[in-house]
């Protein structure tokens, strides 16, 4: 019962966003600070976290495919694939939802436990939307551009890490990564980032806009926000990947 | 004018508020007083909207508030200042961009014109050099005057402060009492303001509502509290216990 009570909520929450704007220049200016926020503020941990996944990927793959009936560049292709299809989208939003989704719950959960919403409303102003909307749509632009950059970064891995320790050169990894690139593969990727980033953003704000009591339970909202949207992204990304590649 | 009628209001199966009805005027301070748990908090969550009445009506110059459509609430909100207990600054804004929000949100004034406005509320509550300050780096009485600045930054009509002395030396809460009391005057605003402070009561309670058990047992005026505390003695009791 409290699945469909906390589902029902969280619908609800959702439709409640959908509003006109009391002022439009300072919901652009909102969504402005929020892209910054979940976007720019984001890039140094992807960016390691890409390079070192991608660097992983390529010995792991090179150790297990070491036959000389496989040509090497075949490296390249499961590497690229691999990081299209499941590790720039996945890890790096299970990466996010502790990241971004902590912050924008502790964010809104303090705004709750101080009386902030609370004035938001008694001034007029739909807070849900005021709050979650900027936070949602700056998502949807950051995250997609994120996982872009990761995947940059992780087939940059990749190729440095091959380069390094002497598995192939650089071209050879390239030659492997164009002979099965289609668009599908990256609309594969971006699919998943705009489902992951509206999680992200939508669960993280409503365990924080229904946080209750004090500072405690402000911590328990950026736990629940940071659980439910990693379990949400793995149950989505199965999905995704059995709708959009059922062979 | 704010008019209560029949405000009933409970949690589960317990009955905080029972048939309250009650007349607040302009000009002079509504005090609602009563002990912790008593239902004044309820009810001052009621009359801005924060929680639904199961039953009865708030007339706000003869608005029923609790059956209009969203849309015309909010219309009815943007009249309303709250002072919060604790006073619910936005953190991440200084004094001056706290004082400016609702004008950024709802006023069709320029920039200059906001920027002589916020100058004026917080010089209006003696915190004129403090606009660049943080709520963190500022005491807990310059928290409430900002919270009075914010709230009558919109030329409001209905203020509502919820325990505006809690957490206030004497002579801050005094301060803070001639604030709301000289602001109500002078703008002819309808004013309630909620607490268990006796020493508020005696200052500026010119209309004061006793709230005992979510029922109201007495209403008067601070010239008459004293007596009236000997007739019922829920009252006489409270007042004996605030001045312990």
């Amino acid at each position: 019962m409290k699945f469909f009570f906390e589902l029902g909520r969280y619908l609800l929450f959702l439709r409640s966003m959908f509003f006109k704007p009391e002022r439009l220049s300072v919901f652009v200016e909102r969504t402005l600070h929020e892209m910054n926020n979940i976007g720019v503020g984001s890039l140094p941990i992807v960016a390691i976290i890409s390079i070192f996944v991608g660097a992983v990927t390529t010995v792991q793959t090179a150790y297990q495919l070491i036959s000389p009936f496989i040509p090497v560049k075949i490296i390249g292709t499961i590497v690229s694939d691999s990081s299209l299809l499941e590790l720039a989208p996945t890890i790096t939003c299970l990466v996010l939802a502790g990241k971004v989704g902590a912050n924008i719950a502790s964010e809104v959960g303090n705004m709750r436990v101080t009386e902030q919403i609370d004035a938001l409303e008694v001034m007029g102003i739909n807070s849900s939307g005021y709050l979650g909307l900027p936070k949602i749509i700056a998502g949807l632009i950051m995250i997609p551009c994120l996982i872009i950059f990761a995947n940059f970064l992780l087939i940059s891995g990749g190729i440095l890490a091959a380069q390094l320790t002497g598995i192939m050169p650089p071209n050879e990894f390239i030659q492997g990564a164009r002979d099965t690139f289609t668009f599908f593969t990256l609309s594969v990727s971006m699919t998943k980032a705009f489902v992951f980033a509206l999680i992200i953003t939508s669960v993280s704000t409503y365990e924080g806009y229904y946080a209750d009591g004090g500072a405690l339970e402000v911590g328990e909202a950026g736990t629940r926000a940071v659980t439910r949207s990693c379990i949400f992204i793995l149950f989505f990304d199965f999905i995704i990947a059995k709708l959009m590649l059922n062979a | 004018m704010l008019e209560l009628q029949n405000i009933n209001k409970s949690f589960d199966d317990k009955q905080v508020l029972f048939d309250i009805n009650a007349k607040f005027e302009p000009g002079v301070p509504n005090l609602i007083i009563g002990a912790s748990g008593g239902g004044k908090s309820v009810l001052l969550k009621c009359m801005v909207g924060l929680m639904k009445p199961e039953k009865g009506n708030i007339l706000y110059d003869g608005r029923d508030f609790v059956h209009l459509e969203y849309e015309q609430v909010k219309e009815i909100r943007r009249e309303i200042g709250m002072l919060f207990q604790g006073t619910a600054l936005f953190d991440s804004l200084t004094v001056a961009e706290n004082v400016k929000f609702p004008l950024k949100m709802f006023s069709k004034m320029n920039d200059s014109e906001i920027k002589d406005r916020v100058n004026f509320c917080l010089e209006r509550v003696q915190l004129g050099g403090a606009g660049e300050k943080y709520p963190a780096e500022i005491s807990g009485g310059m928290k409430k005057r900002v919270g009075i600045a914010r709230a009558i930054a919109m030329n409001i009509k209905y203020l509502f402060c919820d325990e505006p002395n809690s957490g206030l030396d004497p002579i801050t809460s005094r301060v803070i009492d001639d604030l709301l009391l000289d602001i109500t005057a002078e703008y002819g605003i309808t004013t309630m303001i909620i607490s268990h402070d006796m020493k508020t009561a005696f200052d500026i309670g010119d209309k004061i509502l006793f709230l005992y058990e979510g029922k109201i047992r007495w209403q008067g005026s601070k010239n008459e509290i004293h007596s009236a505390g000997k007739e019922i003695k829920e009252l006489g009791a409270f007042i004996a216990s605030s001045q312990i």
